[in-house]
């Protein structure tokens, strides 16, 4: 059956869900991501406790240290909902493959200097690992957090760095060397140098603390690491050998950009609450960073040899001045 | 020269270079702490390198594929609100079916984004780790633009405005609600069996065809265009679940009988949850696709047999509950909508009895049942509402301590009695809707004592809006249950007469008529 409406203008009974209406303080339209969103997560009633870990609720406000009235004050400023998401990444997506076509179609990889080329996939291509470890621990985030609104921000986010750490795979390709994969595997398992960044992730495995993990991987960790190496060591190469690696890093880049801005707010809102809250996050942030920056002076040493103290330092400050504007003093 | 080695990867070794590649084990800390969940459940992995990826998609691809299946949905989701896309469905009716739906699915869907993330989380396999986590974010996808796609429905019609509130308060959402509930505090392994291989391998089908081509026969496109887009993300949910079992069985001879165990239980629990699936393709679609009844035989007992056909190699039975739920595909929508027929205040959705060509279509398709048993029920009760005596059943209903659904179906092989088991244990007696029910409780006492009984809690006080005093000595629960589940009046009761019904024949005449 076809049936032909005319345009015709009806006056809606109401304009939102009776949970949004309640949380606006009126019933207007809402939007998409808060329709996603909002208290969408059961917070009782819950049949039985999980059997593997009985001391907890299914969701459990108490898995973290951090204290919030609204869960869903944690909100994305990005306002990310798994559409909004995919879309911005779906472009990201596409941009990142032009590049490899470009690299590939001009030859930019067969052409680049051997030294620079050694040299650069000896630091780039073990972050694939890095962002592995990240993936499962972003993971952890969105499985054990608290409330749809971080638990869907940590899920992209989780699904991300699966996707960074296939970038870094891509790149090893682009530079056709299995080789180069192969042995970088080798380094993030056996090189000293990488030992204590492996040693400092495979710990954050552990973390139980799924607010803490977040703060340890994605706001200090990546904080340092992403600064450090998509920004600074591009500039290095760019400056010595030309700009493949840059062009070919640029997701990273572009996703580090965006997704601080996300941490950031969480941070900021988090502190905000409560100066428990306040305390406990400069608390995390202080020991986590220390073995952070102690985890990747060997990272800093192999990609920028003398300036490494100098080069780490900024990257900390950075941090610092981040957690600053999250009103969070160190 | 090896200057093309990386470009003649084959689909596979690249696959493996772009997930498992990326894993190690962990040596500063144990692998058993970082993946603590895998053993308790007494599944035995020897080699997480056995497992076959059931597909092989990276991210980049995964956005690619998405972003074009989300940009064309929200197109046609926009377009159908703007021109008023809620005015061509069938009849008004079919909103009863949306709210149905956004009470029932859209929570479930959440429970599996966080159930796949924590599964995500905990398999050590690289393999199956990146593949709960694809179908977590799917998950989320799901969910939203279910909620999306019904939003502007909400604007128009009544029952729908609560969902969010409701679903983990209201009875009858209990069941599904138990069913998530169940199988996320479960192992990851009995995931996997419960929802990965039962829900959305076995039962899919059944549960999201009918409401996608009764979407489309009902005209209403915005929950079509929904469906048919999460279809291609099932297909690939549906590998995984069959892949799951399959490395489970072939890993250790000893994880059969769990499986099995597993098989049994999930099979039956999601089948009582279809009832009211069922019940919706048998009564709440105005226009409809075909029964239940050969959905059922279509989706289950053919494919199903097919499937555990297939699995007889491992040793795999067909699921003990199987000859029940064929016996019960006859009776169990009707007596679901008689259920909730007669409970007209505690519904966000109407009911109606079936007019006279709906009910001889149901002489039709249940030729063994319809005419014997129902009936004569829907005669009597249309009779009752034509004097006036509309039937409204205020007792509290006795729940399934496992299914949680209200005890109201039949004693196998006597359609005239209700079916009705009990036991005991510490000292306390607990009520079954069925044996495959009390088996699975007799299996796990210690986890099914904690169900969640909504009658029993509201007895208790427990369902009390905030503010009341509970305490007080004219508490009576029964007053303040409505409240609690911030149910509408205006949502309640016979479809006929309600405001739904009115505004849009009013509406539909306007946007028809010059
Ligand atoms: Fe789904
Ligand atoms: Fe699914
Ligand atoms: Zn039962």
């Amino acid at each position: 059956m076809q049936i032909d409406l005319r345009t015709v203008s009806i006056t809606p009974l109401r304009q939102t869900f009776g949970h949004l209406a309640r949380r606006m303080g009126a019933d207007k339209p809402a939007s998409r991501y808060m329709e996603a969103t909002m208290d969408l997560q059961p917070v009782e009633n819950f049949h039985y406790r999980p059997t593997w870990e009985p001391q907890y609720d299914i969701f459990d406000a108490t898995r973290t240290k951090i204290v919030m009235k609204d869960w869903y004050a944690l909100k994305d400023p990005r306002q990310y909902y798994y559409g909004t998401w995919t879309l911005a990444r779906g472009r990201m997506q596409e941009t990142a493959e032009g590049d490899f076509d470009l690299v590939d179609e001009l030859g930019l990889a067969a052409a680049y200097p051997d030294a620079g080329k050694d040299h650069a996939l000896s630091v780039f291509l073990p972050l694939r690992h890095v962002a592995w470890a990240s993936n499962l621990n972003n993971g952890y985030v969105s499985a054990y957090g608290y409330g749809i609104a971080i638990t869907q921000a940590a899920c992209y986010a989780s699904m991300d760095q699966l996707g960074v750490a296939q970038y870094v795979t891509r790149l090893g390709m682009a530079f056709n060397d299995l080789d180069a994969l192969a042995s970088a595997k080798n380094a993030w398992l056996n090189g000293q140098e990488w030992q204590a960044l492996r040693h400092w992730v495979e710990d954050l495995m552990v973390e139980k603390d799924w607010f803490a993990l977040m703060v340890a991987q994605d706001f200090v960790l990546d904080g340092l690491l992403y600064p450090l190496i998509y920004d600074r060591f591009n500039d290095k190469l760019n400056d010595t050998y030309g700009p493949v690696f840059s062009m070919l890093t640029r997701f990273q880049r572009e996703w580090f950009g965006e997704t601080a801005k996300w941490m950031d707010s969480i941070l900021k809102v988090a502190a905000a609450e409560s100066p428990e809250n306040k305390a406990v996050l400069a608390g995390w942030i202080n020991t986590f960073r220390e073995r952070a920056v102690n985890a990747l002076i060997p990272i800093a040493e192999i990609a920028f040899g003398d300036t490494a103290g100098s080069e780490l330092d900024d990257a900390v400050q950075q941090l610092h001045a981040r957690a600053a504007k999250a009103g969070i003093a160190l | 020269m090896d200057m093309k080695v990386a470009k003649k990867l084959g689909l596979k070794e690249r696959y493996t270079l772009m997930t498992r590649d990326l894993a190690w084990d962990t040596t500063y800390q144990p692998m058993d702490k970082v993946f603590p969940q895998v053993t308790f459940e007494g599944i035995k992995i020897h080699d997480w390198d056995k497992w076959e990826d059931p597909f092989r998609l990276t991210m980049d691809a995964y956005w690619k594929y998405q972003a074009e299946k989300e940009r064309k949905l929200y197109a046609i989701l926009d377009a159908f609100n703007q021109n008023n896309g809620h005015l061509s469905v069938t009849d008004a009716r079919y909103m009863n079916v949306l709210k149905l739906f956004l009470g029932s699915t859209p929570p479930l869907e959440l429970m599996a984004a966080r159930g796949f993330s924590m599964v995500g989380r905990q398999m050590v396999g690289a393999g199956p780790r990146v593949a709960c986590q694809m179908q977590a974010v799917d998950e989320y996808r799901h969910f939203q633009t279910q909620i999306h796609s019904i939003s502007n429905y909400n604007k128009f019609y009544n029952g729908m405005d609560e969902f969010a509130h409701q679903q983990s308060r209201m009875w009858y959402l209990s069941d599904g609600k138990s069913f998530f509930d169940d199988a996320i505090t479960a192992g990851p392994f009995e995931f996997m069996v419960a929802i990965g291989f039962a829900f959305e391998y076995v039962l899919t089908n059944i549960l999201f065809v009918p409401f996608i081509s009764g979407a489309a026969y009902n005209g209403d496109m915005a929950a079509m265009t929904v469906g048919f887009s999460a279809q291609s993300d099932e297909a690939r949910h549906m590998t995984l679940g069959l892949e799951c079992i399959k490395f489970m069985l072939e890993q250790d001879p000893d994880n059969l009988p769990i499986v099995q165990r597993w098989i049994d239980k999930w099979t039956w629990r999601g089948t009582r949850k279809l009832a009211s699936v069922g019940m919706m393709m048998d009564y709440m679609l105005p226009k409809r696709i075909m029964s239940f009844k050969e959905a059922w035989e279509i989706y289950f007992e053919q494919n199903g047999a097919a499937l555990f056909t297939d699995l007889a190699r491992y040793g795999i039975t067909v699921p003990k509950c199987f000859s029940q739920t064929i016996e019960e595909k006859e009776h169990v929508t009707h007596q679901s909508w008689i259920g909730f027929y007669m409970k007209p205040d505690a519904t966000p959705f109407h009911t109606w009895i079936p007019g006279k060509e709906e009910l001889d279509w149901l002489s039709e398709k249940y030729p063994n049942t319809f005419d014997k048993y129902y009936r004569p029920v829907y005669e009597f009760l249309d009779q009752q509402e034509k004097t006036g005596n509309r039937f409204n059943n205020k007792t509290q209903p006795m729940n399934c301590q496992v299914c949680v659904s209200t005890i109201k179906f039949n004693e196998p092989g006597d359609p005239m009695s209700t079916c009705f088991r009990e036991t005991r244990y510490k000292g306390e007696k607990f009520h079954f809707c069925s044996d495959h029910c009390k088996d699975i409780f007799e299996h796990e006492p210690e986890k099914y004592v904690q169900t969640y009984i909504s009658s029993h809690q509201g007895l208790q006080g427990n369902c009390a809006p905030e503010g009341v005093d509970v305490n007080a000595p004219d508490f009576n629960p029964g007053d303040h249950i409505a409240d609690y589940w911030k149910l509408d009046k205006r949502a309640t009761g016979d479809f006929n007469g309600s405001e739904d019904q009115k505004n849009f024949a009013a509406w539909r005449d306007q946007a028809t008529k010059n």
